[in-house]
């Protein structure tokens, strides 16, 4: 049977042998692939250096050392228009840190509430969380934001501002808010808050321990809330109140002291969170839908009340499910932040257009916006592919 | 010594317990849904509130004190909304810039559209085989209709605008993000290394970048890749770019889809004497899409809204007129009437494709036990 088999193939001509052996298939294939790669990249670099050299431009980083000449509103560290490009780029990257940190802490909270919402036994409940996710995942995030933006630009003129308790004002220019001046003491504060935080992991992993081993239920979230919020309350009240806020004062035309947050940031934030939310609250639903209900049962049967099978039982279970998609929500919602150049927000890209424009370095801009953003999801995933693995399911 | 009765009986009725509460009907429902518990109950009078307050705003707001005639803004006089702009500016909305002779023909396309949709989306749809024919061809259709070509008036691609245009960008990304998708989830897959390192590499990159960086690619470095004497139609290259963004999220959702498929599959597909196309093409790859069908539409609904992306490049889509519009200073202001009216018209389209997934899977839910 072998023998007439290698009979059969070594009957064909040497080409047609040649063909048949999936190896050498394979082989010609990748050959093939990598010749048309080769031929693009080379028409494509030929291509760019005779385009760069009729425009007369340099190629190469050296334009993040010259004058940037443009101003930017939102910035996180100092700078101003004599300070170079590259600064002008630093402070665009932190803009869409800034944007994307709030966002995606705020559009957890938004998820998580609205997933468990959404499950709530009262109809009416379900079905107006239901509608808030339907309307928000069918309509472009785009089209949110310049929305809440144009919302947000009629609030009343600086002049009529709408007072929150004498303290926080909001008008078309943004909000603004009391700004916090640090006094010589608060360093300790700052001590405080950082040893209380260190203490309520330690008491949280000896309850954990503890209840492992004895079954004894500690107050954690008490004691911890106890650790974290009174010890630097306590300092503060002890340092003598180290902090002093800079309240705005309104004047004919503006303010005086405080710090603004401009239009821009909040309708970004706003959009961003509440859009991203929606799609997080879809993935916490089934998440929690996708715990058996015997887990439920059970826990009842053993004498857990209902917050305690929610939290110890159901929601670790669901967590499994829920992170690797909400990792991707976050890493959507990080990108989707670059929609912040349809209002000026400045954050990376936008930054990066005017940029662009000014010095013409068009493929350095390009390269450096590809090299951030992968950068960033790189993190992301990193992080949370960290976390996945601490939770992951450990099977006998 | 009396002998006790062995058993005892009841002398006289007991008095008639009340009916136990109703469990069904609409009285039922409400306890049930409703008003189960203190804290449901609380809850519904919480939601009946706020719908109290929002609903009425909202319907007077568009409806009852809204103003719907006029030429400009000044003749909405009301303290709702102001809809006079629809029927001046509702040409621009839906054709862009297609003059009125010629808008028939967008309007042909669309109507074209459901017999070449139908009988790939429903089952029992009359003459299915013929129109399938019919739904190959429609891309080809309605280019022609829409560009022209023979015997009809050649219309330059930068006229395209409006919802129509998202239409034409959404409906090119989506018939042509499926099949790219699938190459690039079974490159992915591959045996071979190059042809694998090369999927992953695409995949990663685009994923990793967001959709406007990719717009901005082919606006300013295109022409720095291609001869200067070469121009590519903007259009194209919006479609390309958003083709290719869409068609790495779709290899991801279908990779799933595949590492679903036991191996037992391919053991038997390869038993039974198939190569590696038809193995995929009849066994592997249907009931990998089948399983892929949610994230498939949902990457279909994706990109439907990323065409509003188009703006940023300088196209006029559906949000570029009535970011115009608004600006105008006839209009000056009406931007959440604007903003509302094109919400609609992505919220039918999406909300429908999302429906019309649900449904499919449904249908081919071979493993239903119902």
């Amino acid at each position: 049977m072998a023998q007439n088999a290698s009979v059969g193939l070594t009957g064909r001509p040497g080409w047609q042998r040649l063909w048949s052996d999936e190896r050498t298939r394979g082989l010609i294939y990748q050959l093939l692939a990598v010749l048309g790669l080769a031929l693009v990249v080379a028409f494509i670099v030929s291509n760019t250096i005779a385009n760069l050299q009729r425009a007369g431009l340099a190629s190469g980083f050296g334009f993040l050392f010259d004058q940037a000449f443009f101003d930017i509103n939102q910035k996180l560290v100092e700078y101003s228009s004599t300070s170079t490009f590259g600064r002008a780029l630093i402070v665009g990257m932190l803009n869409t840190v800034l944007v994307s940190a709030m966002g995606i802490v705020a559009a957890t909270a938004i998820g998580f509430f609205a997933g468990v919402l959404r499950l709530s036994p009262n109809f009416l409940l379900s079905r107006i969380v239901g509608a808030y996710v339907e309307i928000t995942r069918n309509v472009p995030l785009l089209l949110q934001i310049i929305f809440w933006w144009v919302v947000l630009s009629g609030l009343p003129k600086v002049r009529d501002s709408l007072a929150l308790g004498d303290a926080v004002f909001l008008n078309n220019r943004g909000v603004r808010l009391p700004a916090p001046l640090f006094e010589s003491g608060f360093e300790w504060v700052l001590a405080a808050a950082l040893a209380g935080i260190a203490a309520a992991v330690y008491v949280a992993r000896w309850a954990r321990r503890r209840q492992q081993l004895t079954g004894q239920n500690f107050p954690v979230v008490w004691t911890g809330l106890a650790l974290i919020v009174g010890l630097p309350a306590l300092v503060y009240w002890i340092a003598g109140s180290p902090v002093a806020w800079d309240i705005p004062e309104p004047t004919r035309f503006n303010f005086r002291g405080g710090f603004n947050v401009t239009p821009e940031l909040v309708a970004l934030w706003i959009a961003l969170s509440t859009y991203t939310g929606a799609f997080i609250s879809e993935i916490v639903r089934a998440g929690i839908l996708s715990v058996s209900k015997g887990q439920t049962e059970a826990a009842g049967a053993l004498g857990l009340r209902p917050g305690q099978t929610m939290w110890l039982v159901v929601i670790p279970q669901a967590m499994r499910v829920v992170i690797p998609p909400l990792t991707s929500q976050y890493l959507n919602l990080t990108k989707n932040s670059s929609l912040a150049i349809a209002i000026g927000y400045q954050d990376l890209v936008s930054i990066g257009g005017t940029i662009l424009n000014q010095s013409g370095q068009a493929l350095e801009v390009v390269g450096i916006w590809m090299a951030v953003y992968l950068g960033l999801s790189l993190l992301t995933s990193l992080f949370m592919n960290w976390y996945n693995r601490r939770i992951a399911l450990v099977e006998r | 010594m009396t002998a006790r009765p062995f058993h005892r009986s009841q002398a006289e009725m007991l008095p008639e317990r009340a009916a136990p509460v109703t469990t069904a009907g609409p009285v039922g429902w409400l306890r049930a849904n409703l008003f189960s518990s203190w804290s449901n109950t609380a809850f519904t009078l919480i939601a009946l509130y706020l719908l109290w307050l929002i609903v009425p705003a909202i319907a007077d707001w568009a409806f009852f004190n809204a103003d719907t005639a006029g030429d400009d803004r000044f003749a909405c006089k009301s303290s709702g909304a102001c809809w006079a702009w629809v029927d001046q500016r509702i040409g621009q909305f839906l054709y862009g810039f297609y003059t009125a002779d010629q808008t028939w023909r967008v309007d042909l396309a669309v109507i074209l559209l459901i017999p070449a949709l139908a009988p790939l989306l429903f089952e029992g749809v009359p003459f299915a085989r013929q129109l399938r024919w019919f739904s190959l061809a429609y891309p080809v259709v309605a280019t022609f209709l829409l560009v022209g070509g023979i015997g009809l008036e050649g219309i330059p691609t930068d006229k395209f605008g409006g919802f129509m245009l998202n239409l034409t960008v959404g409906l090119a990304g989506i018939v042509l993000s499926l099949p790219i998708g699938i190459l690039l989830a079974l490159g992915r897959r591959s045996r071979l290394p190059i042809i694998r390192i090369l999927c992953v590499g695409f995949i990663e990159i685009v994923r990793g970048v967001p959709l406007i960086t990719l717009l901005f690619v082919s606006n300013i470095i295109l022409p720095i890749f291609l001869p200067p004497d070469v121009t590519v139609d903007s259009l194209i290259r919006v479609i390309v770019m958003v083709t290719a963004f869409a068609s790495a999220y779709m290899a991801e959702v279908i990779r799933g889809g595949l590492q679903a498929i036991p191996r037992g599959q391919y053991e038997a597909a390869q038993a039974l004497g198939l190569r590696y196309w038809p193995m995929m093409f009849l066994v592997v790859l249907p009931q990998a899409l089948k399983i892929s069908i949610p994230g498939i539409v949902n990457t279909f609904i994706g990109l439907f809204k990323d065409t509003t992306l188009v703006i940023i490049i300088g196209l006029f889509d559906i949000l570029g007129i009535g970011n115009a519009m608004v600006s105008n200073p006839d209009w000056l202001g009406l931007a959440t009437e604007a903003y509302v009216f094109i919400a609609f018209f992505f919220f039918i389209a999406c909300f429908s494709m999302s429906r019309y997934s649900i449904h499919l899977e449904k249908r081919l839910d071979t493993e239903r036990r119902d």
